[in-house]
């Protein structure tokens, strides 16, 4: 597997009229790395993927492929190698799944013969793919799309909210595929807003906000630069919080939840020593549970500060 | 080339899926064969007229069924592919943006061009079977009509496109079509006669207003198939026009052409300029 990155983006901005969609985005992703990128609606995500599979061309900056222009008169051989699923895609109503996926595999110049095997991989019935799409519910439709995204075995996958209007047992074997891909050495860049899903899929997050990229890197990464609290809760035996506070007070905030439970936040630095005062000379604890900051709070984090990161400490976020 | 076939016969599939070319095809044989069996019952006999009848009043009517069954096929066939998202995936297969433009419309073409020979045909089969009496040169013209009413269907199928490509949304797509049918088909000559009327010879002479007609495909399409043969013209009361009329049936069908390439050619560069 080379070690070439498959995607450059290099100071890449994308302005409509006055309105900058993307502004000075600099990105590398590598082969068999599995990439999301969060952020609200409007803040440059989709316009970032047009810019990658070459529908629009950079206002400023460059942007290669698998080593080439994607916008280029040149870009079939790149294109043949690309996956995309769109975030919103209404295939004809009235042509059939294997219709569909035929059409596509000739335009992508597949052979079409490997399109069962395809419709076995997402997970769709041969009945289902003789009947007409028109008949299909949103979690087969997706599949189809998804079906359409393999063709050709790509390099590189994009996939746009994929798993909007998915229910949780498809959600998963959707992200099976997603991680059997990754391992074969496919780039894969998925967009989405819902961010506890992606943790345990995603190597990297990338946030974006207003165009800009606002934080990138691993989720322990991300996590130690957001420095946002590790939560301690505890279910106390006797149910005396007041001692508890007494005892542990200093250097962590105290709440009492529903159920008798009582939660702790600290620096994610201190909590080894506090749960080691805890147990040592803590009150009786029937249970005790860590929070780690969710994807959600990261995101919202970055989001309310999106100039809390200046380049230097975007640039150790990156390793 | 392959690129362009293929899409041309994803747009064929849906079409015929959809009963469009069947509802389409249908009708145009139905008005066919009613006009030519029972066009002559203003007259008082029930029967098969004579051909060239049947060509001066299917003419007549082609003019205005065929662009408006052109423009609503294809009014939808960019914006539409936009608005349902499945434009930016075709664009980011290893195809062209002109060989998605002209191989949908080669399929949109194709279409219109299916319905109109199987529905005239029938009609022009339906009369030979039923004995009358119809020479070449009548059945010459017969074809003829049915040749320029394709690539009458052709030209507004393109200038559905240039709509389709010219705009962001469907309804204002759905409305430029609706004005392009009102203005070529019916104002146009409308306005064209007002203008003769009040100008009463003074400056538009008969080469001007040659020109003039061949601004509007519809009305080279009327030339062509009104003044292109002697024994139609006579029947359509437009003899002393075609005696006038100094433009070849060939210079009629190239004005027609024309109006297949232009808008076509600046819906492609439109296009390929467009920001999806």
């Amino acid at each position: 597997m080379s070690k070439e990155p498959t995607i450059r983006v290099e100071g890449v901005s994308k302005r409509y009229g006055e309105q900058y969609a993307v502004r000075g985005v600099d990105l590398a992703l590598m082969p068999g790395e599995c990439v999301a990128m969060v952020g609200h609606n409007g803040a440059g995500k989709s316009s970032l993927i047009k810019l990658m599979l070459g529908l629009t061309t950079p206002t400023e900056g460059r942007l290669t492929v698998l080593g080439g222009d994607p916008a280029s008169a040149a870009a079939s051989a790149i294109r043949r190698q690309v996956g995309f699923l769109p975030e919103n895609v209404a295939f004809h109503p009235s042509i059939t799944g294997r219709e569909t996926l035929d059409f596509y595999a000739r335009l992508k110049g597949v052979a079409t013969a490997g399109n069962p095997a395809l419709f076995e991989r997402v997970g769709l019935e041969p009945a289902a793919v003789a009947r007409r799409v028109g008949t299909y519910s949103k979690g087969m439709r997706q599949r189809l799309a998804l079906a359409q995204a393999l063709l050709g075995g790509p390099r590189v996958l994009f996939l746009d909210e994929p798993t909007t209007g998915l229910d949780p047992a498809l959600r998963q074997s959707f992200y099976e595929i997603v991680a059997d891909l990754r391992d074969a050495g496919t780039t894969v860049l998925l967009c989405s807003h819902a961010l506890t899903e992606l943790e345990g899929q995603a190597d990297r997050v990338v946030v974006m906000s207003r165009g800009r990229k606002v934080a990138d890197g691993s989720l322990a990464t991300l996590r130690g630069l957001a420095r946002l609290p590790v939560r301690i809760r505890l279910t106390l035996a006797d149910g005396d919080v007041d001692g508890l506070a007494r005892r542990i007070g200093e250097g962590a905030a105290l709440t009492r939840l529903a159920g008798g439970v009582v939660e702790l936040a600290c620096a994610n630095d201190d909590k080894v020593g506090l749960v080691r005062r805890i147990a040592c000379d803590g009150p009786a604890v029937r249970d005790i549970e860590i929070v780690q900051p969710s994807l959600d709070e990261m995101y919202a984090h970055f989001l309310r500060r999106p100039d809390a990161l200046g380049p230097d400490s975007l640039a150790e976020a990156a390793e | 080339m392959t690129t362009l076939l293929i899409i041309a016969a994803k747009e064929i599939r849906e079409a015929f899926r959809n009963r469009w070319v069947v509802a389409t095809t249908l009708l145009m044989a139905a008005l066919a064969l009613t006009l030519s069996f029972l066009g002559a019952a203003p007259t008082g006999t029930v029967g098969v007229g004579r051909i060239e009848v049947t060509i001066v009043s299917l003419s007549s009517l082609t003019i205005f069924l065929l662009p408006l069954i052109a423009l609503l096929l294809s009014f939808d066939a960019v914006v539409g592919e936009i608005d349902r998202g499945t434009m930016t995936l075709l664009l980011s297969y290893p195809v062209a943006r002109w060989q998605v433009l002209l191989g949908k419309f080669l399929g949109h073409a194709a279409i219109i061009a299916f319905a109109t020979v199987l529905g005239y045909g029938s009609a022009g089969a339906a009369l030979a079977w039923s004995g009358a009496a119809v020479g070449p040169e009548s059945w010459q013209a017969y074809g003829a009509m049915i040749g320029s009413s394709v690539l009458l269907g052709a030209a507004f199928t393109a200038l559905g496109y240039l709509a389709s490509t010219l705009v962001r949304d469907r309804g204002t797509a759905a409305g430029i079509a609706v004005a392009l049918w009102l203005g070529f088909v019916l104002l146009y000559d409308m306005g064209l006669l007002g203008l003769l009327v009040a100008d009463g010879g003074k400056t538009v002479n008969a080469e001007l207003l040659n020109a003039l007609l061949l601004a509007n495909p519809a009305d080279a399409y009327r030339l062509f198939n009104l003044t292109g043969f002697k024994n139609v013209s006579l029947l359509a009361g437009t003899a002393g026009l075609a005696s006038q009329v100094q433009v070849s049936g060939g210079v009629l069908l190239g004005v027609l052409a024309a109006w297949v390439a232009a808008p076509l050619g600046l819906a492609v560069l439109l296009f390929s300029r467009k920001q999806i």
